[in-house]
């Protein structure tokens, strides 16, 4: 009884040293998405400037897709823009931009210097939709299955390894089902 | 001489800013619905600091966040119907005070196991310390007591 005292802060060290071993190697900016599995809320969003067609849930329905939200004032969206143009250019996934808090004409500004990989934009600039699919920052891009179910969310630019190693495998598995 | 004025005036700036973060533009006319807002947003996290609630932070999602849980009470939701709105999206995460349940009751009874633990061990520390009394003296120990005392009167 005694000797086990003596090495009972030891062994309680050991314990709390453990969890946090666990726990600090998590990214607490990473919140799992509440959405995943559960079908896309539903939305209806007018264009951005210089388009004709905005953008809603529907659409969002009966092909795999990536919703990505960007905004103009978003630095590590210029970083994965290059990834999504690659991506909408081999054309093997659907693109969709929701555009987060910009000012009216920003947005396009932004497309039309560095180009514009999106098939339809939405266009958000008080977030509605944005709060509606928990996004906690941009970019965030969704993978939507055929249904209009959230599948899986990045966070975070989208690098091309991110494609090769996540998202380009789940987008084959999702279009064969 | 160093002028303190200054100083202290500084310093009440500094103190006098408000923490929150709500801004102007926000506050509602009603302000029966502006105080149920205020109320909730303390109890929010805005997922973005993640140490600051909704009612702290200046983060452009907060404000985004502020402003749709506004426009819920205007629209006739209750607290209750504006909070499962926004966990139905971002989780139990985005409740500052985590809800008691299974998953979390380590989280809440962790602090009173500790104190009962500290309490227990703090016990038998003290009934251990306590001195045993001390024995009877022998008849020769008593007699040599006896003679030192007697010795120094």
């Amino acid at each position: 009884m005694r000797r086990f005292a003596l090495f009972a802060p030891l062994l309680a060290f050991a314990l709390i040293g453990a969890v946090f071993a666990i726990g600090l190697t998590r990214d607490p900016a990473r919140i799992p998405s509440a959405l995943i599995d559960r079908p896309l809320p539903d939305f209806a969003l007018p264009p951005i400037e210089g388009r004709t067609e905005g953008l809603s849930s529907e659409d969002l329905k009966g092909e795999v897709s990536l919703l990505n939200v960007f905004g103009s004032w978003c630095a590590s969206c210029l970083i994965e823009h290059p990834t999504l143009m690659e991506i909408a250019r081999s054309g093997d996934v659907a693109v969709y931009g929701l555009n987060w808090k910009d000012r009216p004409g920003d947005g396009a500004a932004w497309l039309a210097r560095h180009g514009d990989p999106y098939a339809r934009i939405g266009d958000d600039p008080r977030g509605h939709v944005v709060v509606a699919l928990g996004v906690t920052g941009a970019p965030e891009t969704f993978v939507i299955d055929k249904e209009g179910r959230v599948r899986y969310k990045h966070v975070g630019p989208i690098t091309p390894e991110v494609w090769r190693r996540t998202l380009a495998p789940l987008i084959e598995e999702l279009k064969r089902t | 001489m160093i002028r303190i004025r200054p100083i202290l005036a500084a310093a009440a700036l500094v103190l006098a800013a408000p923490a929150a973060g709500v801004e102007p533009d926000e506050i509602l006319d009603d302000p029966a619905l502006e105080s149920r807002a205020r109320a909730l947003e303390e109890t929010l996290r805005c997922v973005v600091c993640q140490s600051q609630s909704l009612a702290e932070s200046n983060a452009p999602l907060a404000k985004d966040m502020r402003l749709i849980l506004r426009e819920r009470l205007v629209a006739g939701d209750t607290d209750e119907e504006v909070v499962a709105y926004l966990v139905d999206r971002y989780g139990e995460y985005v409740l500052l005070k985590p809800r008691v349940k299974p998953a979390t009751l380590a989280l809440w009874a962790a602090p009173f196991l500790a104190l009962l633990a500290g309490a227990a061990a703090a016990f038998l520390y003290v009934r251990r310390r306590k001195p045993a009394p001390p024995a009877p003296l022998k008849p020769e120990e008593e007699e040599a007591v006896r003679a030192l005392l007697e010795g120094r009167e």
